[in-house]
């Protein structure tokens, strides 16, 4: 059980989301990073989708009313546990009373808050994560205030070594697989998706150009600005169903790249998709940043999609063997 | 999905795939693919998308399938090692799909015309050329079938909107459209189920819980549905 002290707007009980409902207009939701939100229930032992806090306005400081054993992963925010320092990506045991704080993030953009036995919220059509548009699932359907007491789930005795223990962060581990550019841009991989070659010789400066992530972003979509790109006939689309990582071209030229909460059904052209195993990076991506697309294949997406999944069995191998060595001496 | 029956309404003695006509296939990054029905906006290639619906379902790797209209999303469990096989294979079932209907419940809409939510009828009129009055008639006598949801939770996108009062969707959205707000998107109407930004223009409202996610069923529509609007006031 915790309590929450005190947040920002907009942060959110999430877990893997509410896939399958899209055919009925339910968005699936989910973190953002669901990489971060993974590897915080790992070091946890909690099962893979349990339900964590995903926290992207600060500052924000709960208590724990009950001890419990948490993990902080994503967006380094400078935590404190009563008043002292934790790294990043680290898991550690907290004491009944002890009051948690994060802080502005200096870079990336969402932190996750996982709690051993994860987020206990009833699960609303198969899942706990938080609903905005639905105004249902998580936390009542609702974003997180001060005042609101989260309970978590059953469970077994923690084994973290004393002081915790962490991860090296993935944006490190796999530079090689997630590169950035010289000028500091995000590199995002994408596909071409069904009306690129509408754009004509637009096209060439969506590949080239740097796009800034606007202010008008949020878990539902990133709004791209920058020098405008318009179809070479305008096209009335029949709705069909979208995805997070689709970008979309409203008739105003600048990109819309849906994300978690992405709408289930669009009808804007769209220009390109951008792969699975890049779309936790754009979760990270912050608002005035830049990023540029570039052209991928699915061979080149398997090859990414292997390497963050070795990734992360390296983690949870070393964490069971943690945990087993400690239950062990305990 | 409702269950499979005979047609529940008029429809042609046969229906005969277009088997000439090769669906267009793409991707929308690396593991969804839709496919959109070559020809025109009609309930055969809409029986053709829902026939293809129930084919795909049974597929080991899909996760899941989202109807759209005379379209259909496809999304696969993993990114696919060959994504031309996966494109080969969905025009084969293409190919393959016989249209079938969808058992309809019959469902009726009580609509307030015009009014303060109608924000889009007066240049509705403008680009008809029709008066309010033509629009709103033309409107609720039309028979309309539930093609698909989406969009929102519950929103069901109707298909059999009279040309007449087919309008474009807006280059700026309204940014608060009212839950309730009765719409047409091109060649598309429904009911808005959320209120926000809507790209659709509002011609009425309409007061009506579409979507209860406690509910064994939480949406009220369901592809094949037939919704008719009944015009409990009219405001002009």
């Amino acid at each position: 059980m915790i309590e929450i002290i005190e947040t920002g707007p907009l942060n959110t009980v999430q877990d893997l989301g509410r896939p399958g409902y899209r055919s009925i207009g339910v968005t699936a939701s989910g973190a953002m990073d669901p990489l971060a939100m993974e590897i915080g229930n790992i070091l946890l032992g909690n099962p893979q989708g349990a339900a964590v806090l995903e926290v992207q306005t600060f500052p924000f400081r709960l208590c724990f009313v009950k001890g419990g054993a948490f993990a902080l992963t994503g967006a380094d925010c400078r935590a404190k546990l009563d008043g002292l320092a934790l790294p990043p990506w680290w898991a550690v045991e907290a004491k009944a009373g002890q009051v948690l704080e994060l802080f502005p993030p200096l870079r990336d953009a969402r932190a996750y808050v996982s709690l051993a036995g994860g987020v206990d919220v009833a699960e609303v059509m198969g899942s706990r994560s938080t609903s905005l548009r639905g105004s249902f699932g998580g936390f009542s359907g609702r974003t997180l205030a001060a005042g609101d007491g989260i309970a978590t789930g059953p469970v077994e005795p923690a084994h973290l070594p004393k002081g915790g223990f962490g991860v090296v962060p993935p944006a490190v581990a796999l530079r090689d697989a997630f590169p950035v550019d010289e000028d500091g841009a995000l590199l995002i991989r994408a596909l071409p998706a069904g009306e690129h070659d509408l754009f004509g010789s637009d096209t060439d400066r969506f590949w080239r150009q740097p796009w800034k992530i606007s202010a008008r972003s949020d878990r539902t979509g990133y709004r791209l600005s920058g020098d405008p790109i318009h179809p070479v006939e305008v096209l009335e689309m029949r709705s069909h169903g979208v995805v997070p990582g689709v970008i979309q071209v409203p008739p105003a030229g600048e990109p819309i790249v849906q994300m978690s909460d992405a709408n289930t059904a669009g009808g804007y052209p769209k220009i390109a998709g951008v792969i699975e195993a890049d779309l936790w990076r754009m979760g990270q991506a912050r608002i005035g940043s830049t990023l540029r697309f570039v052209p991928a294949t699915h061979a080149e997406a398997r090859a990414i999609e292997k390497a963050l999944a070795a990734y992360v069995e390296d983690i949870r191998i070393t964490a069971r063997l943690v945990s087993k060595a400690l239950a062990a001496m305990a | 999905m409702s269950v499979l029956q005979q047609p529940p309404f008029p429809s042609p003695v046969s229906i005969v795939p277009d088997t000439e006509g090769l669906a267009k296939i793409s991707f929308i990054g690396t593991r969804a693919f839709l496919l959109e029905a070559p020809g025109d906006f009609d309930l055969p290639n809409q029986r053709r998308i829902w026939a293809l619906t129930r084919a795909l379902e049974t597929h080991s790797d899909v996760a899941e399938i989202v109807p759209g209209m005379t379209n259909l999303l496809v999304m696969l469990k993993a990114t696919p090692d060959d994504p031309d096989a996966v494109v080969r294979q969905l025009h084969e079932e293409w190919r393959r799909a016989k249209g079938i209907d969808l058992a309809g419940r019959q469902i009726e809409v009580p609509v307030t015309y015009g009014g303060e939510h109608a924000t889009d009828l007066p240049a509705l009129c403008n680009l008809s050329g029709l008066s309010d009055r033509e629009v709103v008639r033309i409107h609720h006598e039309g028979i309309y079938r539930v093609f698909a949801l989406g969009s929102a939770p519950g929103f069901g996108y109707l298909h059999g909107l009279d040309p007449r009062i087919h309008m474009p969707r807006k280059t700026v959205p309204s940014l608060k459209m009212a839950r309730g707000c009765v719409t047409i998107g091109g060649m598309q109407t429904g009911v808005a189920v959320l209120t926000g930004p809507n790209g659709w223009n509002s011609i009425g409202f309409a007061e009506l819980q579409m979507f209860d996610p406690e509910a064994a069923t939480p949406a009220l529509m369901a592809p094949g549905d037939t919704v008719r609007f009944r015009p409990e006031r009219i405001e002009l």
